[in-house]
């Protein structure tokens, strides 16, 4: 089991170093990973069929309560069989896609690593862990995003994407602190025991609620988090089917349905799910209809799917939760086909503009096959698995009570008129009708690798054989996903025919009406004032100015609080020094000075006292630096003295060692300062004498004080001791460094290095000013 | 700035500074020292030997860059760390010797450690030291 989960990462590792070999043709060998996963979980078919769910644990940081528990239940089996399924054929699809792409290898590690993280959230039983891999799918889609890395606008939708779920990871983890310290366990297991513990106290349960949705809604492309998901279009095709449509973005959708046993069935929990999902679904499908970019349509479309997920996760009835198993399906099933066919459009006639395309059929049959399946999949045209899927969703709306009911079903009709639109004219339009004379001059390849037509085929024969048939996906998945996402099972079976009933005239008005938009509408482009300002005030222009924005600080920031003048650094830390700890010092401390117990200044004492001050003054005055230097030195060297009279010979010697390599240091610096220049007035002059001043006054103030405060000895008791005692050592100083408190030094001299290492490779590996571009 | 009395004078400091530092490490222990201010003053001495007699040859002289100090310092104090740990003790428990070698006394893995703390602090100041100095050739 943990050998499945971790496939993924073991062979991203390994496609670092053994990549080279899998660039050519054997890249289509990669796919026999998915593919082996997808037959390890085909084994516990039976297990699951029968009801039952299957644990697995590894122990991996018991002290912290996270062990590598996996739970495998009818969900975990859905999403498991989706992920390793469509998984294997985009795999197959993108040996033939990216053939000969010289970074091949690295898109097969990045998708693998996706693939590993996908299996583990959704296996995962423990809260923490979910975690985990969700921050790693994350990443991993960075990745894909970003995978044509010389494209600017690539680059910046993947941050774009990142700054967005990373976010969303962010609140996500605060919900699951904040559910691990309310239930006081991490295994979502023992949750469901708990549940009523996590409605008690109603503020924590909204804050949970709060951070989860937001966690959920970032990932799964919710109003008003969805826009990261249309520019995740920028990856690869095979990327955008796999991650941006059949897998990942479910992957809030799958942390909800997950928690709803554990936090559902609560009047915030449904009225926030339906609301956003409904408002989402609705929102992306009338936006779906106004894109000419295939992906584009394709990226709304999605959104709006996943928005009729969280809406039938939110109505959170019987009809609904198996509405929703249904759906999550179905809409994977025709999604990731239209997406693969949208590739095989785009590889072969350089263009994905719907106005551009028609008549591909004459070159491609098969695939023009495939589209109409998935588009009529799409559009729940009877004898499909669309059908069953959208009649399950209107019965879920129909089944709830009062005018709710009239108008969460019109809302749902509407959405999937528009859904059937996006649909058609990415599956049928680019096939239908003559070629355009522009595409027949182009270069085109009439031969189309079977790697790519066979995968989008083989979804859409899936579709109609489920459609046909659908005890088959029911008895298999359907019916015990809904059973984990209830937490109780249901007997509602899938049916190809309802009768004549209200559901089927709904379905048949959906079909027209989707029609005759598709032959009447045609999208005009939006002037460039509209275009300007809606993405202004669209959520992506908001978040887009925040961000440019927040830059705009912390370069100012900088340039304020670090300008490169060493003095403005010094001035800046003392003063803060002396605004934070005067402010504590004498807001707080009873300001006493107790000379009583003070000894008499001895003779060598004064003397120490009078060079230092003397050399004080000669390295204010001068005007040379070299007598600066060496006035400080001397500085440094009478601290020594001092030292050496009050007992800390181990200190006094540090600090004359230290001092002469800094002497040596400033001596071999000396040589690149430009001319001495005294750019100082005297108003800055007065300034710098004041802060000086003020920051000399408040340390003896607080040395004074802290001669007179209690100390508490038992620590340096301790150590002296014990020193002899335990470490075998006289002196205590040292006992300290290299035994009691060892690890310590063990991290200094590591700083140490890493001090080193920088000074070395800031002067030794500095770029040519030719190389820095 | 070649200097034959600076020349000759390191001669003789050189040696007599190295083996002050190495004094310096093993007394710590007892007495005031360690592998801290043991460094530092083997650095100087070499820092002396580059003045008199130029960087190039405190270099022929150091055999290897100072940089490759760090890593080899860092490894033997680690080493002493762990070494308990092959024992079933927890990380950096002091280990003694049973019986006291010649010249050292009671040996334990706190010297192994200094020796460690010795090395990386060699290599850290001259390192930055030397890197410094080249940069202004």
């Amino acid at each position: 089991m943990i050998l499945a989960v971790l496939a993924g990462f073991i062979a991203a590792f390994l496609l670092a170093f053994l990549g080279k070999f899998f660039k050519g043709r054997l890249s289509v060998l990669l796919g026999l990973l998915p593919l082996s996963i997808f037959n390890y979980f085909l084994y516990f078919f039976p297990y699951i069929t029968e009801g039952e769910t299957l644990t697995f644990s590894y122990q991996w940081i018991p002290s912290l309560g996270i062990n590598l528990d996996f739970r495998l239940d009818g969900l975990s089996m859905l999403f498991v069989m989706l992920i390793t399924g469509i998984g294997a054929l985009v795999f197959f699809y993108a040996a033939a896609y990216l053939q000969g792409h010289k970074y091949i290898d690295r898109f097969y590690a990045y998708l693998s690593l996706f693939m590993g993280s996908m299996l583990g959230l959704v296996l995962a039983d423990n809260i923490l862990l979910i975690f985990v891999f969700w921050e790693l799918t994350s990443v991993s889609s960075f990745f894909l995003i970003g995978f044509n890395n010389d494209n600017a606008e690539s680059r910046k939708s993947a941050l774009l994407a990142f700054a967005i779920t990373g976010c969303g990871g962010f609140f996500l983890l605060a919900s699951f602190v904040l559910i691990g310290s309310t239930v006081d366990t991490f295994s979502i297991e023992s949750m469901r025991l708990a549940a009523d513990l996590l409605k008690r106290d109603e503020l924590n349960y909204v804050l949970i609620l709060a951070f989860l949705f937001i966690g959920a809604f970032s990932k799964s492309a919710q109003f008003p988090f969805h826009f990261w998901l249309p520019g995740a279009m920028k990856a690869p095709t095979p990327i955008s089917a796999y991650l941006h449509s059949a897998t990942m973005v479910k992957a809030g959708v799958y942390l909800l349905a997950r928690f709803a046993p554990i936090l559902g069935n609560h009047v915030y929990w449904n009225t926030t799910l339906t609301i956003v999902g409904g408002f989402t679904m609705i929102y992306a499908a009338f936006h779906s209809i106004f894109r000419k970019d295939m992906k584009s349509i394709l990226a709304y479309s999605t959104i709006s799917a996943l928005g009729i997920l969280v809406f039938l996760i939110g109505l959170g009835t019987q009809f609904s939760i198996v509405a929703l198993s249904a759906f999550i399906l179905v809409h994977a099933l025709y999604k990731a086909s239209l997406f693969l066919i949208t590739g095989i459009v785009d590889h072969e006639t350089g263009t994905r503009d719907i106005d551009q395309l028609g008549g591909l059929r004459k070159w491609f049959p098969l695939v023009a096959l495939a589209g109409m399946l998935a588009a009529l999949s799409n559009a729940g045209v009877p004898l499909t698995i669309g059908f069953i899927g959208k009649d399950l969703i209107y019965e879920a709306t129909q089944h709830l009570y009062g005018n709710l009911s009239y108008i969460l079903t019109g809302l749902a009709v509407l959405t999937n008129v528009f859904l059937l639109y996006a649909g058609f004219i990415t599956g049928i339009k680019p096939f239908a009708g003559s070629i355009p004379e522009h595409l027949t001059k182009g270069p085109h390849h009439a031969t189309l690798s079977p790697l790519m037509w066979i995968p989008p085929l083989l979804l859409g024969v899936a579709g109609i054989l489920f459609g046909v048939l659908p005890a088959i996906p029911n008895n298999l998945l359907i019916s015990h996903a809904a059973n984990s996402v209830y937490g109780s099972t249901l007997s509602i079976p899938l049916k190809l025919w309802h009768g004549f009933n209200v559901t089927l005239m709904l379905s048949a008005g959906t079909l027209l009406a989707g029609l005759l938009l598709y032959f009447k509408f045609r999208p005009q482009a939006m002037s460039a004032a509209t275009e300007y300002w809606s993405h202004k005030i669209s959520p992506q222009g908001i978040t887009e100015w925040v961000g440019v924005q927040t830059r705009l600080l912390a370069y100012n920031y900088t340039r304020l609080m670090q300008n490169g003048f060493l003095r403005t650094y010094v001035m800046t830390i003392a003063v803060f020094i002396i605004a934070l700890i005067g402010y504590r010092f004498f807001s707080t401390v009873d300001l006493r000075v107790n000379t009583s117990n003070f000894t008499e200044i001895r003779f060598f004492e004064f003397i120490s006292f009078t060079i230092m001050v003397i050399a004080i003054m000669v390295a204010v005055l001068t005007n040379s630096r070299l007598t600066a230097i060496v006035s400080i030195s001397i500085i440094g060297y009478t601290i020594c003295l001092i030292f050496v009279y009050y007992g800390a010979p181990d200190l006094a010697m540090t600090q004359f060692t230290i001092d002469t390599l800094t002497v040596v240091l400033f001596v071999l610096v000396l040589f690149r300062l430009p001319q001495y220049l005294n750019e100082a007035n005297l108003k800055i002059k007065l300034r710098d004498g004041f802060i000086s001043l003020m920051f000399g006054t408040l340390i003896s103030l607080i040395t004074l004080q802290a001669l007179i405060s209690p100390a508490n000895k038992q620590i340096s008791r301790f150590y002296a001791d014990n020193a002899y005692l335990l470490a075998k050592g006289k002196n205590v100083v040292n006992v300290i460094l290299v035994d009691f408190r060892g690890a310590d030094t063990m991290v200094e001299i590591m700083v140490l290095t890493i001090a080193a290492l920088g000074v070395y490779s800031l002067l030794k590996l500095n770029a040519k000013p030719t190389d820095r571009d | 700035m070649q200097s034959t009395i600076l020349k000759t004078a390191t001669n003789y400091l050189l040696p007599l500074l190295l083996m002050f530092a190495v004094f310096i490490l093993l007394r710590g222990h007892y007495e005031s020292g360690g592998g801290f201010v043991g460094g530092l003053i083997a650095s100087i001495a070499f820092v002396l030997h580059s003045f008199a007699y130029g960087l190039d040859q405190t270099k022929i002289l150091l055999k290897y860059p100072p940089i490759t100090f760090i890593p080899v310092g860092l490894l033997v104090s680690f080493s002493a760390g762990i070494m308990p740990m092959f024992l079933g003790q927890p990380f950096m428990t002091g280990l003694w010797s049973e019986n006291p070698l010649p010249v050292l006394g009671v040996v334990g893995t706190a010297l192994l450690f200094d020796i460690g703390v010795f090395i990386v602090v060699i290599g850290v100041t001259l390192t930055i030291l030397f890197t410094i100095s080249e940069s202004i050739e």
